[in-house]
């Protein structure tokens, strides 16, 4: 399918769902709770076949936390970015995605350890690089004084 | 001694549970395995990884694109160029730059250098993990040639550095094209060592053969790539599927095979080697004339928005994702490294199989710690 198609069956799913082109994969942000229907829908339909997750990022915008999905599909060989915020900064949480994608169990890890993000139904969500000392580090508002230098 | 104990004898097969790593010889750095064995069979694996994190996706929001090359070098490092590569592509993606082929050209040639060099290095390594020691004298000696070519253009013979934003650091040296040739000549001679040593050796096939099966589904799902991935079938070169630098130019294969066994992840990266040969081979004789670097600003900033860019590392599929705001420095930075991913699928493949085919299959999976930290 290519992006006006893609975008035709994803206004289908779900009312609330924004859709952007963007410059280089069609983005599509989602209300918070919607991630893991649509998602499973987007890799179960035979039309669209998004199987394989090959980026999941976290991403603090400042005001809110989110996460990017990057999906490809290997039947059809379209893309497709899947977003979702939220402004709860104090216990942020979405969907996790690993019974869809496996790949994203670590994925998910890694977004946790590093941006606090935590991920409901994952099935070992612990801290993976730091331990539990330290605060989320690639959150805007983290303070290190003595490792981070700025200019 | 409580009754339990007294209950056990050598029969029964309790589940207890060994440290492996940090500082195991066959992960080549500090990679922690926490293996739940019953007798001598892996039931559970869970790896502790973070001994070499050194924060770089944070690091990168606080330099400039132009520093940030230098850091990549640093995850992948026997794919440093490539991963350099990774950055530039996606910064003159961002800036919209047409690059001049020589340029184009000059980057796959060091890309499918970068990508031997380090197929060999995982060969004489994989060669000594399973007690193979021969392989590590073989294999370290073609290397020293590319390395020696790397020095000679770069200056650096593990961490190039060599690309920047709108092409290379400097041109070729006035050598190149000859010594590559000589060592092209030269590795297709001794390539069919590799095969003597180990390929058809019985001890190797026992030990690789049937060992660590990942299906086409589970490599797909856990997102498995590079030869790893397509050992198993799965189709995911991105030198094919978005062909970037000179790649839409060249004709090469993909190779694929369907058992998945670590023993066909080990023939997929020695043909690999041969497929790069045939590419360097392609260009080596058409460097076009032109520039080496196109003028850029000197400061660097991309505009408002996001990019992402796939390369195909000696690994698996890069991906550099940034986020910019229109400043000089990044927003966010992601790495997706293959290794990081790659490392997921290691328990599953390996449960069911013995303790000591765990540095096979990890061996074969040629993960790159600091890759898998960043």
């Amino acid at each position: 399918m290519d992006n006006t198609q893609l975008e035709e069956f994803i206004k289908k799913l779900d009312q609330d769902i924004e859709i952007n082109e963007g410059k280089q994969y069609l983005e599509v942000t989602l209300p918070a709770d919607k991630i893991h229907s649509v998602a499973s829908q987007l890799k179960e339909d035979e039309k669209t076949r998004f199987d394989y997750l090959f980026c999941l990022t976290g991403v603090d915008y400042g005001q809110d936390l989110g996460v990017v999905y990057h999906l490809r599909s290997t039947v059809h060989s379209h893309y497709i970015v899947l977003k979702v915020r939220t402004s709860d900064r104090e216990n942020p949480h979405f969907d996790s995605v690993t019974d869809i994608w496996q790949t994203a169990e670590y994925h998910e890890r890694e977004v946790y350890d590093l941006l606090g993000i935590s991920f409901n139904n994952h099935p070992d969500l612990r801290r993976l690089f730091l331990d539990s000392s330290w605060g989320y580090p690639l959150r805007k508002d983290y303070v290190d004084d003595i490792n981070i230098v700025t200019k | 001694m409580d009754d339990n104990e007294k209950n056990i004898t050598a029969d029964d097969h309790q589940e207890y549970v060994i440290n492996m790593g940090p500082q195991h010889p066959s992960t080549h750095c500090v990679l922690r395995l926490v293996v739940s064995l019953k007798g001598e069979i892996v039931q559970n694996i869970k790896p502790h990884i973070g001994y070499v994190h050194r924060g770089i996706e944070k690091m990168c929001e606080s330099i400039t694109y132009p520093q940030i090359i230098h850091l990549t070098d640093r995850m992948d490092y026997l794919s440093a160029h490539i991963n350099n590569e990774a950055v530039c592509l996606n910064v003159e993606k961002a800036l919209e730059i047409d690059i001049p082929d020589r340029i184009k050209v000059i980057r796959t040639i060091m890309s499918e250098l970068t990508r031997i060099q380090s197929h060999q290095l995982w060969w004489a390594s994989f060669g000594m993990d399973l007690g193979g020691l021969t392989c590590f004298f073989y294999g370290l000696r073609d290397r020293e040639k590319v390395l020696d070519i790397f020095e000679e253009t770069c200056g650096g013979r593990m961490i190039v550095s060599y690309n920047c934003p709108g092409g290379l650091m400097y041109d070729i040296h006035p050598n190149f094209q000859k010594r590559v040739k000589e060592f092209i000549k030269y590795f297709r001679k001794t390539l069919p060592e590799y095969d003597q040593l180990l390929t058809g050796n019985i001890i190797f096939e026992e030990r690789s053969k049937g060992v660590g099966q990942l299906s086409l589904e589970d490599a797909i799902a856990y997102g498995v790539t590079g030869p790893s991935g397509r050992a198993s079938g799965f189709s995911c070169d991105v030198r094919k599927q978005e062909p970037y630098s000179a790649y839409d130019r060249v004709k090469f294969n993909e190779v694929l095979f369907t058992e998945g066994d670590t023993y066909h992840r080990y023939l997929a990266r020695i043909e690999e080697m041969r497929e790069s040969m045939d590419i360097i081979e392609q260009l080596i004789d058409n460097i076009p004339e032109g520039p080496y670097v196109v003028k850029m600003k000197p400061v660097i900033k991309l505009p408002e928005g996001e990019y992402y860019q796939r390369v195909e590392t000696a690994r698996g599929e890069l991906g550099v994702y940034i986020i910019s705001d229109g400043n000089k420095n990044p927003y966010r930075v992601k790495f997706r490294s293959p290794n990081f991913v790659n490392l997921s699928v290691l328990n599953k493949i390996s449960q069911g199989f013995k303790i000591a085919d765990l540095v096979a299959i990890g061996g074969s999976l040629d993960l790159v710690i600091p890759d898998i930290d960043r």
